[in-house]
């Protein structure tokens, strides 16, 4: 009996061991791509690769403005379009969970969720990069926003959801017209989960490559023209890696670094205003 | 409520920002897209060029081709001329004017043989059909006497994207190898019987500069420039000839049709280079179509002339062979045929 | 306030007010509908560009497109069983190597140490994992994880590619691990502790808790993690066409190179020249579109009937 008691301590004890190791084990990986990245990408950073545009094909030197610049403008396009949109649905949603509506569009939103993304990257093409006529950044930068819709319809949705019913109905009872609550009352309340959601969603398609493929293209060219072709960090890594030239490769280096520096950065904020966010609840 | 209020203007700032950047930017970017082959000498040429900003994506032949089909860019380029196919799908005329001419280079990856390599056409074919397989195998061997090669496994590389250069390629084992002709035949983009695949030109030269044992085919400028070894290859007349600039010069030594469409691979020069080609830039003959302004197409014609006449002095260094003189004439006459509504543009 | 004045033009001006305001409620609610509806356009939208683009094949080909073993643009001959196969090869060998993680993950937050600092850096450890682009990964694997790769290769006595199914696979399974981790760690600790409670009463050990209350309990979720994680495999595009190889051929081994679906796509999309290659290559985006839908559809109602119980 007692032995059979000695037993299974030392099995689950066992146990215990094998899923500590599984469980840590995974952050090897991520810390070895993260410490080489930083090595390899670090050093290349500096005023020349900030604000130099890539060199002819097989010379040395060059930078990296072009795709700074493009990945800003379109991130930022792209949240001027997803950002209302998708609180106006998330609001919806939020307010209307039983409506019909409600719930072919809650659907729509789970499956854009799992729509690949280059999927949307066809499918943008046949809407705008071919009626258009050429390449562009807008087009690049809706396919980024059908990407970040989701996160902030969720986002919205499920912060609304958690705010007591009560704060409403206080500001209704009072005879302020709906809009008002919800625009001054309740998106204010909420406001903080909102916008952890709107920093994930921009940190998710920063680093998006393949729905920029067929549209946005790319260019060596600074330039914020909406209606032209434009680089972007994730393009310009993807060209830059396949290539056999050393100094292109030093250049993507650099580039994954402020790439993974711009993710992290944005994940960190949207840890802080949850963090913050879950301690005012 | 401050944030809101803080965002909400940072909004209004940042898309007001946007518009009038938008709207200060100026139309007289050309759009390129096409040939990973010519890339380096592209991007060379148009950072020279000063007239008009020029963007050339190299995305490979097949994609310069249907780009311009889609009428997305300004012009493509490509290493094979149009088929009958792609003719038929393109909406109006296509003018195929030289650009200049290059060479397929056989690079490869084999740990202590750092040059001098020799393959016969022969062979080749049979290392891209998968029939040999190791660098020590006979075939190998017999046009090698005297470098000793080790005993690894071929790891041949491809392109994954319709290419011009793979176009050249297969032309060329097409013309030598009766098995590769049956099997695989020539394309842009054919079904390769073995090996691993490489975007655009720049892809496979960086999968052979990583792979030992690697083989693999690129554009001359990109073997050089990468400092990778290459392959003699024998011609009709027997000779291993090592690509350079005379061998692709002499090979491309030929008389050129009216269109220019000329194929020289395995050339009759018995000094001649037998995996070289032209490349051409392809533009609609009629300029005007989808809403495009007169400055636009003259701007694009006035590039492309520019191309052939002194850009051509970027093409030596860089190796690929500058254009003859009656290459030339040929191209001028053919880019003097474009038309803006009908009327001469130049 | 007001009454201290004029009741009456007070009143007057309030009704005026709540006139405009009642246009602009009537407005704003139009505008949720408006933007709700626009979401189900979307994917409408999305579905039916698919279809319409794809249909020269679908036509051409019919269903014996999904079985065709050969891709062949020269001879127009499309079969998309190679990049079926390559799809399949990847996402299951990712998610068997990342499943064990991605329990052990839950099991070990949700369970063992669900508090604490140590807990919380794990946690956000995982979720950096999901943050990190994919084509960070893609050029990481393809500088690091490659000539490893090799190295094994060369000791198997297979050609060593570097590149292949087992390359691609292995960046896809740590991409994917955070997937199934996260919302395995939210279930178990959903389990209820009565139950837990119970078990411990009557003498169960850690270990026996584990494997006969918890695990029985969160079966169905977990396994609605491990769907979400296929779903995301299928569709991985960079990292995966990077790492491949980018051949038209059934792999031969898991050492061999191939393809999957979204990789064909983003090789071969700005340059397929003729209709039906074109097509062909879309009816892939559409399978693609199909298949990780209805996975991550099944994932999510599991899921919503889990939490709802």
């Amino acid at each position: 009996m007692e032995a059979r008691i000695g037993m299974r301590n030392i099995k689950s004890n066992i146990f215990k061991g094998i899923i500590v190791f599984f469980a840590f084990l995974i952050t090897v990986p991520l810390v070895i791509i993260l410490l080489y990245i930083i090595k390899q990408g670090a050093g290349q950073v500096n005023w020349k690769f900030l604000t130099g545009t890539p060199a002819p094909v097989g010379e040395a030197g060059g930078g990296i403005a072009n795709a700074l610049v493009g990945s800003f403008v379109m991130v930022m396009t792209a949240s001027v379009v997803a950002i209302p949109v998708g609180m106006a649905a998330g609001v919806y949603l939020s307010e209307n969970p039983r409506t019909k509506l409600a719930y072919y569009s809650s659907l729509c939103v789970d499956i854009l969720q799992g729509v690949p993304s280059i999927v949307v990257g066809i499918v943008v093409y046949f809407w705008l990069v071919k009626p258009l006529g050429t390449f562009s950044a807008l087009s690049g930068s809706i396919a980024l926003a059908i990407m970040m819709l989701p996160i902030v319809i969720r986002s919205t949705e499920q912060t609304l959801k958690l705010l007591p019913d009560s704060l409403k109905e206080a500001a209704l009872s009072l005879g302020v017209p709906y809009h008002r609550v919800i625009l001054k009352v309740t998106i204010p309340c909420g406001f903080a989960g909102i916008l952890s959601g709107i920093t994930l969603s921009i940190a998710r398609v920063i680093g998006e490559t393949a729905p920029l493929l067929f549209t946005a293209f790319g260019s060596p060219f600074v330039s914020a023209a909406l209606g032209k072709p434009m680089e972007s960090l994730p393009h310009l890594i993807f060209t830059y890696a396949t290539s056999p030239y050393d100094d292109w490769h030093n250049l993507a280096w650099g580039a994954s670094f402020i790439l993974l520096m711009f993710v992290l950065t944005l994940n960190i904020i949207t840890k802080v205003i949850t963090r913050k966010w879950k301690i005012q609840l | 409520m401050k944030l809101s209020k803080s965002l909400k203007l940072a909004v209004v700032a940042l898309a007001a920002s946007c518009v009038t950047m938008a709207a200060s930017a100026q139309d007289n970017v050309l759009l390129g897209a096409g040939s990973t082959f010519v890339n380096p000498l592209f991007s060379k040429m148009f950072s020279q060029y000063t007239a008009s900003k020029v963007n050339y994506q190299s995305i490979g032949s097949g994609g310069g081709i249907l780009q311009l089909t889609n009428k997305t860019v300004d012009f493509g380029d490509s290493d094979a001329p149009l088929n009958d196919d792609q003719t038929k799908k393109m909406s109006a005329q296509v003018l195929h004017i030289p650009m200049t001419s290059g060479a397929v280079v056989v690079t490869y990856n084999v740990p202590g043989v750092a040059g001098g390599l020799k393959l016969s056409g022969k062979d080749l074919a049979d290392i891209y059909l998968g029939k040999v397989t190791k660098w020590n195998s006979p075939e190998v061997k017999d046009s090698n006497p005297g470098v000793s090669l080790p005993d690894l496994p071929i790891v041949v590389i491809h392109r994954s994207d319709g290419s011009g250069t793979s176009f050249i390629f297969t032309d060329f084992l097409t013309k030598v190898n009766p098995e590769w002709a049956s099997k695989v035949g020539k394309a842009s983009a054919v079904n390769w019987p073995a090996g691993l695949g490489g975007k655009g030109n720049e892809g496979v030269a960086g999968l052979v500069k990583q792979t030992p044992g690697a083989i693999g085919y690129v554009e001359l400028a990109y073997a050089v420039q990468n400092k990778m070894p290459f392959a003699a290859i024998q011609n009709k007349s027997g000779k291993f000839i090592t690509p350079t600039l005379e061998a692709t010069t002499l090979a491309s030594n030929v008389v050129i049709p009216a269109d220019s469409k000329v194929s020289i691979t395995n050339t009759d020069n018995p000094k001649g280079y037998p995996i070289a080609s032209f490349t051409w830039a392809l533009i609609y003959k009629e300029q005007n179509y989808g809403g495009r302004s007169k400055v636009r197409a003259t701007e694009l014609v006035k590039l492309l002339w520019w191309n052939i006449h002194q850009g051509q002095a970027n093409c030596a260094p860089l190796n690929y062979a500058p254009l003859s003189k009656s290459a030339v004439k040929v191209a001028e006459t053919i880019l003097k045929s474009a038309t803006y509504g009908g009327k001469a543009i130049l | 306030m007001f009454c201290i004045r004029n009741p009456k033009f007070v009143e007057n001006k309030r009704l005026k007010l709540s006139n405009s305001q009642l246009k602009w409620e009537i407005l704003f609610k139009r505008i949720l509908i408006a933007m709700s509806i626009l979401l189900v356009l979307i994917i409408l939208g999305v579905l039916a560009t698919l279809i319409i683009e794809s249909m020269p094949s679908i036509k051409a080909l019919g269903f014996g497109y999904l079985w065709g073993k050969v891709w062949d643009p020269v001879q127009n001959i499309y079969g998309a069983y190679p990049f079926l196969i390559g799809t399949l090869l990847t996402s299951f060998i990712a998610l068997i190597i990342s499943v064990p993680f991605s329990y052990a993950i839950a099991i070990y937050l949700g369970e063992y140490n669900p508090k604490g600092w140590l807990s919380d850096l794990l946690k956000n450890t995982v979720e950096l994992i999901a943050a990190v682009p994919s084509i960070i990964y893609g050029f990481w694997g393809l500088f690091v994880l490659v000539p490893m790769v090799r190295e094994l290769e060369m000791k198997f006595h297979v050609l060593p590619y570097g590149i292949g199914i087992l390359t691609a696979s292995l960046i896809l399974a740590i991409m994917i691990i955070p997937y199934g981790a996260s919302l395995g760690i939210s279930l178990i600790r959903m389990v209820p502790s009565p139950l837990k409670e119970g078990a411990y009463a009557l003498g169960a050990t850690r270990f026996e808790v584990i494997r006969s209350v918890i695990m029985p309990y969160t079966r169905s979720g977990l396994f609605a993690g491990v769907l979400l994680s296929l779903g995301r495999a299928l569709g991985e595009t960079m990292a995966v066409t990077m790492l491949i190889g980018n051949t038209s051929t059934i792999p031969s081994s898991i050492f061999a190179p191939g393809n999957t679906m979204a990789s064909v796509i983003a090789n071969e999309f700005t340059e397929a020249d003729h209709t039906e290659y074109l097509s062909a290559l879309i009816e892939l985006g559409l399978v693609l579109f199909f298949v990780t839908v209805v996975i991550n559809l099944i994932g999510k109602r599991i899921i919503t009937r889990f939490t709802n119980n």
